[in-house]
């Protein structure tokens, strides 16, 4: 149904531009992402089927408004592909004329997808590795998506001007969870905080849907989460999606839950209203038929910053458009209540992050006291002294 | 001085009483009606659903307000603050602009990308003109020959020919343009921009931007300066201008385009209007829930005065009516 909807938006907006089809300018755009994602411990969180794409149709009718003003007829050719197929679509898309190409793709497959297009602005959606935004970043590679580090410091942020300063921290068994754990223990070195017990709660596989429900999981993690050191709330890295949504309600010590359960920090949330956010919120439900995801979001605001850079430039080559966008005066609105800039140093959009529950908007960080000379978004995630990347 | 200013207001030009000022509180459903001699809230009265944009038509008679999450535009009577009618003005109204002759009414619709043309006679529509993405900002020109609007997202002045109701020029300006404000004389009209933090000048004939003025606050994160309202004085010679989140409002020398002062109001200014002979100018500040009277010729804050919850647009009427 929402893959129908999608259909007609984009038909749509065809159908708007062939009125100054002779004149308008083709703007090609490249989108690629993966044909299967993950499942998740939640029925409310399963991706639906065009995840991402449907953010990234959005994004291009948005520009489209713009484009039929300016002369411009911005295209997208969107790409599902299996992460082993990544580098192949992108020199595909390469050699169709795209002016960038939005990644929506783990680390591996994002690197073979820039090495494979090495001459096209590629924008990174799907990767929150910070080692891509450390050491070799390469300088057509611009990373839309926030770092694991900017997201935890987003949340340690909060905490500490909550004054809930202690925090037990439980990680999931796979690297990436390990990897959000790290960006944690970091944030609260950074910020205040401490971890005052730490523990590793194992896959040990099997189904994220089952018949008996809460049964086991009301007498599992109570026990897994007993006698912990005393503390304000319980951190969660569990990225893989095995345990993480079940602790709230169900730790031991009645302690609010925040990480990638409970309070979570993220780049967009469907509850999101501030800033004029609830008019993207609106025509995103009206046209997709469902209500607009983190992924959608990352799409769209990566689409608009190639329409923005179009626009500001009246051009559709692609070396004007990157041009721009790395430039000084390149700014994204994406109703986050500030422009959103690009750090010089290794191409990373800053941002604000919104911390929420899945029902509001809890708190929008960096939080008011955290200070710093340039940009109080340079707060979250590592400084550009920290990092080895010097593009500009 | 300022003193025998405000007495002045309060004693001179009759029934000061009658000088009312209308402030619509977007969270509390409510029209505030200030008192522009004794800067006291006299009345509150019930609007419907997130009520913005406000104006007066009529001659005064009746007061127009936006209610975004009712999809129309309510009109009340001001003599009794009873509801008269609504408008079809199309889905989630925002900001309006009544055009000088008294009729009609061109209404933003910030999720349709359309500008809805209103005949508040008939009460029916008139056209509907497709503009950019997240359209905003009205502003009429003195002659009524041109109305501008600012779509946020598309990031435009849309210069509409009224004769035809089709776009003219399209102006490019800084991220989120707000409002838009001619001059009285007609030789510019004014955009800001919120998130670009700038306020664009433009040439209504030439569609060029003169200017692109700036604003620097010491101490003050330049990502809080976030203009929106707009008001300049009908000498054409100061302009007021509400920075959002700095909680500041910039005077700025109209002619030089120089910012010679920030004033400190209530935290996150939206909308300005000024008294009927501009003795005054009101912000509503939308966070701190109240008003910031500002003395235009000594420019400075006066009174803040407690309104409904966030303020959000205001407009003043002459004594003398109802």
């Amino acid at each position: 149904m929402g893959g129908r909807r999608l259909a007609a938006a984009v038909a749509a907006t065809v159908g708007a531009c062939a009125a100054q089809a002779q004149e308008a300018e083709r703007v090609a755009i490249g989108y690629v992402y993966p044909e299967e994602r993950a499942l998740t411990l939640s029925l409310l969180d399963r991706p639906p089927g065009d995840l991402g794409l449907a953010g990234a149709a959005a994004g291009i009718a948005d520009n489209d408004t713009t484009g039929s003003f300016m002369g411009q007829d911005f295209e997208l050719l969107a790409r599902a592909v299996p992460p082993e197929g990544a580098a192949e679509a992108a020199a595909a898309l390469a050699a169709e004329g795209v002016v960038a190409i939005v990644a929506d793709l783990p680390a591996g497959p994002l690197g073979a997808a820039v090495g494979a297009a090495p001459d096209v602005l590629t924008l990174n959606v799907g990767a929150p590795d910070d080692a891509l935004r450390l050491e070799g970043c390469p300088d057509t590679l611009v990373h839309v998506a926030p770092s694991r580090a900017m997201m935890a410091d987003a949340l340690a942020q909060f905490l500490v001007w909550k004054q809930w300063p202690r925090w037990f921290l439980v990680e999931g068994s796979h690297a990436e969870d390990a990897a959000f754990a790290d960006a944690l223990r970091r944030a609260a070195d950074r910020f205040g905080g401490e971890i005052v017990e730490e523990r590793v709660f194992e896959d040990t596989g099997g189904a994220r849907t089952t018949d008996s429900g809460h049964v086991q999981v009301q007498r599992q993690l109570p026990v897994f989460t007993q006698r912990a050191a005393a503390h304000d709330v319980v951190l969660v890295a569990d990225e893989s999606e095995v345990f993480g949504e079940h602790m709230p309600y169900h730790t031991w010590d009645a302690r609010p839950v925040a990480g990638t359960a409970g309070l979570e920090p993220t780049v967009w949330s469907p509850a999101h209203e501030q800033w004029g956010g609830i008019q993207l919120q609106n025509r995103f439900l009206d046209d997709m038929g469902r209500r607009m995801r983190s992924e959608d979001m990352l799409a769209w605001m990566a689409v608009r910053m190639v329409g923005e850079a179009a626009t500001r430039t009246n051009s559709a080559e692609a070396d004007a458009i990157r041009d721009y966008m790395l430039g000084p005066d390149f700014e994204l609105a994406a109703f986050k209540g500030e422009a959103l800039t690009i750090r010089p140093w290794n191409n990373q959009l800053r941002q604000p992050i919104l911390l929420a529950d899945g029902k509001t908007v809890v708190s929008v960080s960096p939080q008011e006291g955290f200070l710093h000379p340039d940009s109080f978004l340079d707060t979250l995630g590592y400084d550009e002294p920290e990092s080895d990347c010097a593009l500009r | 001085m300022r003193i025998a200013l405000i007495a002045a207001l309060v004693l001179g030009g009759g029934p000061a009483s009658a000088q009312r000022v209308f402030v619509s509180n977007e969270k509390s459903n409510t029209v505030s009606v200030l008192d522009a001699g004794t800067l006291e809230v006299t009345d509150t009265f019930d609007v419907g659903q997130r009520p913005r944009g406000i104006t007066l038509a009529d001659e005064g008679r009746q007061l127009l307000v936006a209610v975004g999450d009712d999809d129309t535009v309510e009109v009340y009577d001001t003599g009794t603050y009873r509801r008269l009618h609504t408008l079809p003005s199309g889905p989630d109204p925002e900001l309006f602009v009544l055009h000088p002759d008294g009729n009609p009414l061109y209404i933003a619709n910030e999720d349709d990308n359309l500008v809805t043309v209103v005949d508040l006679e008939t009460l029916q529509p008139l056209a509907e003109i497709p503009v950019g993405v997240e359209p905003e900002g009205m502003g009429v020109a003195p002659d009524g020959s041109v109305i501008v609007n600012t779509s946020e997202t598309t990031n435009m002045a849309h210069f509409i020919d009224t004769a035809t109701n089709e776009i003219v020029a399209n102006v490019l300006v800084d991220q989120r343009p707000r409002f838009a404000e001619f001059k009285s004389d007609g030789s510019e009209v004014w955009v800001s921009s919120e998130i670009g933090g700038t306020v664009s000048v433009i040439d209504p004939a030439s569609h060029e931007v003169l200017h692109r003025i700036e604003f620097e606050i010491p101490g003050v994160r330049p990502e809080s300066i976030q203009p929106v309202g707009v008001r300049i004085t009908q000498d054409t010679e100061t302009a007021f201008v509400a920075l959002g989140p700095s909680n500041r409002v910039a005077v700025i020398d109209a002619q030089t385009y120089e910012v010679e002062e920030y004033l400190l109001v209530g935290q996150r200014v939206w909308q300005l209007g000024f008294a009927a002979d501009e003795s005054l100018i009101f912000s509503t500040n939308g966070v701190s829930n109240d008003v910031s009277v500002i003395d235009v010729e000594e420019r400075e804050v006066i009174k803040s005065v407690p309104v409904g919850q966030f303020p959000w647009g205001v407009v003043a009427m002459p004594g003398g009516g109802s």
